[in-house]
């Protein structure tokens, strides 16, 4: 039997790449419970791992502006994943929570409450943040070192695993006949002493159905790829080349020796958008239609603003790059999303050469430059290439990006996972309850034992 | 009994019932309480009993090391969420502590619950165990760097979180998505507010990420039982619950909400006061006082009520409650079954009926027919407010 695909599906986001221009697009798209509800469904039907929703913290902004040009505004994460726990069976709930601004005995009991109502389907994708920007709307404000983002992660992750190990695994015993709920001195109180986490708690809840929920994990770099073979469950990766992704997939794996891990217990999963067509020249049509409603021209102007780092009203996007150069000392005109650009000059150049060669306007070079799809052709082509990848060790499956809400993943199940299902490569059923048995990943048990500087002990409270 | 105003039925649900062995009865589903189908039949049911909203008990206390009693509990919020779709008419109304919560979660987690429900959840505000209590240390020790405070700092705390809550339900305006491709515009940003709050404990600056919910503002509950707490219910709340000892505790507790009500010069229509019963029925009399008997005899010590209760078989049980609301001047019951899974069906299949058949329970059907979508302010009877800030425009 060849390599199992792992598959998710991503609602689609708060960025350039969700078109709403198109007519199915109402103002109440984005955050309808329909449409979450769609795609759940969807991948569901699909047979998919898993769908993934990001999160938003607070509404991006440009030039001191709130950005209007792309899709605005979201439901809350836990919340749509816990109403969409009762209308899937099978289907994993994943969801982006940030580390920094909730605290660990909330983030375990949400995920723990989660996995018991979904019955083992939750996973949670950790990320932090420490910006100011963010920590305008809560208590702490921008309290966090820009250094301890991974730190942080480390130990609210290491915090909540704890407080999932908390209650022994066969804690309750609700024998009406006995009368014991709990058995005696099941639930232990956890104590860290992190620099960053020093809380002493007892959980209300028992060990989630999958011990402990999938953890992802997102960062790229060394420290982001560290802590994955840490901790994480899964890797939320950038998709790239094949060499690049063999790359990425060998050095990652190879980190997980260190913390007595195997290949198989964490899932390298790209995110990945596809545009599907009858002949290969249909799909090269549609991705041109696809690209300019995803690159209108405000949107080609916020992103060479980005880059410039300054305000480019004054140009037309239908006309050639600006010749003057990029603000770099100035502090940033973008808050809310991820710096991109680390040598603004040096980009600059390479889009200047692009530019020229090609004979490209701003808006032609910022479709050149993010209008980018991973999978492009007909259903034939994309099973291809998606089983390429996975067979050649780029990668253990995809997080598929649509780019349409909520109906974008409907031709992917209908038209590409039978074919993958035909090579035997993608399950044809379920053959698990929880989301850990569709990843293929081990029982939790093995992290509560590889904690350090946290302990469940089994003092007893008072009788309340 | 003389003729009687409508009133609203609603309940609150916490483990198996409020007595400690209603686990241990047969039909109680004992291994089910924690999963997705235990609460939607038990939900459904009360939806099917007529309730107005189902109320769901938390809080940040651990459990004890009691091994006789249900210690799990799942967070209400991720409860009432998981329910918005599975139900219909019932309103969902999660028990939030705020004293350790970010305002910013609790106001879109809340307009979440609104969205995936179509326009029925509330939100019942609470605090923390104060300083000075062992529950208050022990609570506080769960967050990182935080420290119990007194009660009343905690309430006005808790003022100042419903107040940045509402604005950030306010912050989008109803119209802020405009999906204007020829101007390149998803939003109108001159429809989408800064907040800029900043109170006593926190701060939250700019607008919520998720845009205004089908209620626009979601029922807010609180208690009105304690001093601190009934002055954050009079400004703040839409439904006020009380509880009391006796019949005319409540009827005096009663009155002095509603002139606090009066005396914030907010309309007395616009507040409504409900009391909690703690409730155990049965098909007869006998039935009921059988009931209790055999909860009382799986239990470590007999049931003693924290207040008003009606043990009764269903007949008088409709009465009882009729005659609950006459004498206390409230606009509804809170029940708070001793055990959830034959109260919730008697009430549905016996006293409801009854107190339908007199005009007893208060019943709006939604503004669009009978057949439309109702929202919890429909079934209390209050108009979808438009924002403040379209409203200072």
């Amino acid at each position: 039997m060849p390599k199992q695909i792992h598959l998710a599906a991503h609602f689609p986001g708060v960025n350039h790449h969700t078109v709403w221009t198109d007519p199915s697009h109402q103002p109440d798209t984005q955050t309808a419970f329909a449409s979450f509800e769609h795609l759940a469904r969807t991948a569901e039907r699909g047979k998919l791992d898993f769908l993934f929703l990001a999160e938003g913290l607070r509404l991006r902004e440009q030039r001191g502006q709130l950005v209007d040009h792309d899709v605005v505004g979201r439901p809350d994460t836990y919340t749509v994943l816990a109403a969409l726990a009762g209308v899937t069976s099978r289907l994993g709930l994943a969801g982006t929570i940030n580390a920094t601004f909730n605290e660990p005995y909330e983030l375990a009991r949400q995920f723990a409450t989660l996995d018991h109502l979904s019955a083992g389907r939750a996973a949670w994708n950790v990320v932090t943040s420490s910006d100011a920007f963010h920590g305008a709307n809560f208590r702490r404000g921008g309290y966090l070192d820009h250094a301890d983002r991974y730190e942080r992660a480390r130990e609210v992750v290491e915090a909540a695993r704890a407080l999932w190990d908390a209650w022994a695994a066969d804690a309750v015993v609700a024998d009406a006949a006995t009368g014991v709920y709990a058995r005696d001195r099941s639930i232990g109180l956890v104590r860290t002493d992190g620099r960053l986490v020093d809380i002493e708690a007892r959980p209300t809840l028992p060990r989630p159905p999958q011990g402990h929920p999938v953890i992802i994990q997102a960062g790229d770099s060394d420290a982001g790829r560290e802590l994955a073979a840490q901790v994480a469950d899964a890797v939320f990766s950038r998709h790239g080349s094949l060499e690049e992704g063999r790359a990425f997939y060998a050095d990652v794996k190879g980190r997980l020796a260190r913390y007595g891990r195997s290949p198989e217990d964490l899932k390298i999963l790209p995110g990945a958008s596809f545009v599907l067509g009858d002949t290969p020249a249909e799909a090269e049509e549609r991705i041109r239609e696809i690209q300019r409603q995803q690159v209108r021209p405000a949107v080609a102007r916020a992103f060479v603003e980005q880059l410039w780092n300054r305000d480019l009203s004054d140009y037309d996007v239908d006309g050639p790059l600006p010749e003057i150069d990029p603000l770099v000392e100035a502090p940033s005109i973008t808050q809310g999303r991820a710096a991109t650009f680390k040598d603004p000059f040096a980009v600059a150049a390479t889009w200047r050469a692009l530019a020229a060669e090609k004979g490209l306007s701003i808006r032609e070079l910022v479709i050149e430059v993010i209008g980018r799809q991973s999978f492009v052709g007909t259903p034939e082509h994309v099973a291809d290439e998606i089983d390429r990848y996975v067979q050649s060790d780029a990668s253990d499956g995809f997080i598929l990006v649509p780019h349409l809400t909520p109906h974008g993943l409907d031709e992917f199940v209908d038209r590409v996972v039978p074919l993958l299902q035909e090579r035997g490569s993608f399950r044809t059923e379920y053959t698990g309850t929880t989301l850990r048995e569709h990843l293929g990943l081990p029982a939790a048990g093995h992290f509560g034992r590889t904690l350090d500087g946290v302990g469940a002990a089994d003092e007893a409270l008072p009788v309340a | 009994m003389s003729e009687s105003r409508p009133f609203h039925l609603a309940v609150e649900l916490s483990g198996a019932g409020r007595h400690p062995a209603a686990w241990r009865l047969p039909d109680a589903d004992a291994a089910g309480l924690l999963t997705a189908a235990h609460w939607a039949e038990l939900v459904r049911t009360a939806e099917r009993a007529g309730a107005v909203f189902a109320a769901f008990a938390d809080s940040v206390q651990p459990p004890s090391a009691a091994t006789d009693v249900v210690q799990a509990r799942l967070d209400a919020t991720g409860l009432a969420a998981l329910l918005g779709p599975l139900t219909a008419r019932i309103g969902l109304v999660p028990v939030t502590p705020v004293t350790y919560a970010e305002p910013f979660h609790l106001a879109k987690a809340l307009a979440t619950i609104d969205i995936v429900s179509g326009g029925r959840v509330g939100w019942q505000v609470d605090v923390a165990a104060p300083a000075g209590s062992g529950p208050g240390d022990v609570q506080a020790a769960q967050f990182h760097g935080r420290s119990a405070a007194g009660a009343a700092a905690q309430w006005r705390e808790a003022h100042d979180v419903i107040e940045v809550v509402r604005r950030l339900w306010d912050s989008w305006e109803d119209d802020a998505i405009v999906l204007d491709a020829a101007t390149d515009r998803y939003i109108d940003r001159s429809r989408v507010h800064d907040v800029a709050f900043t109170g006593e404990t926190f701060s939250v600056a700019v607008a919520s990420i998720t845009p205004r919910s089908p209620q626009g503002q979601p029922i807010v509950v609180a208690r009105g039982d304690s001093p601190y707490a009934l002055a954050v219910a009079v400004t703040g709340a839409d439904v006020i619950r009380v509880a009391a000892r006796d019949v005319q505790g409540a009827a005096d507790l009663v009155a002095r909400v509603r002139a606090a009500v009066a005396g914030s010069g907010r309309p007395a229509g616009s507040v409504h006061v409900l009391l909690d019963v703690e409730t155990l029925l049965g098909a007869d009399e006998a039935a009921a006082r059988g009931r209790l008997a055999e909860l009382d005899s799986l239990a470590a010590r007999a049931f003693d009520p924290s207040g008003l209760h009606v043990v009764a078989g269903v007949d008088r049980a409709a009465d009882a409650l009729a005659d609950l609301v006459e004498l206390t001047g409230v606009d509804g019951i809170v029940l708070q079954p001793l055990a959830h899974a034959g109260d919730l069906a008697l009430l549905a299949d016996e006293v409801t009926p009854r107190l339908r058949a007199q005009g007893r329970l208060v019943d709006r059907p939604a503004p669009g027919g009978p057949d439309a979508p109702r929202t919890l302010r429909d079934a209390f009877g209050l108009d979808r407010p438009i924002s403040r800030y379209t409203a200072a425009r």
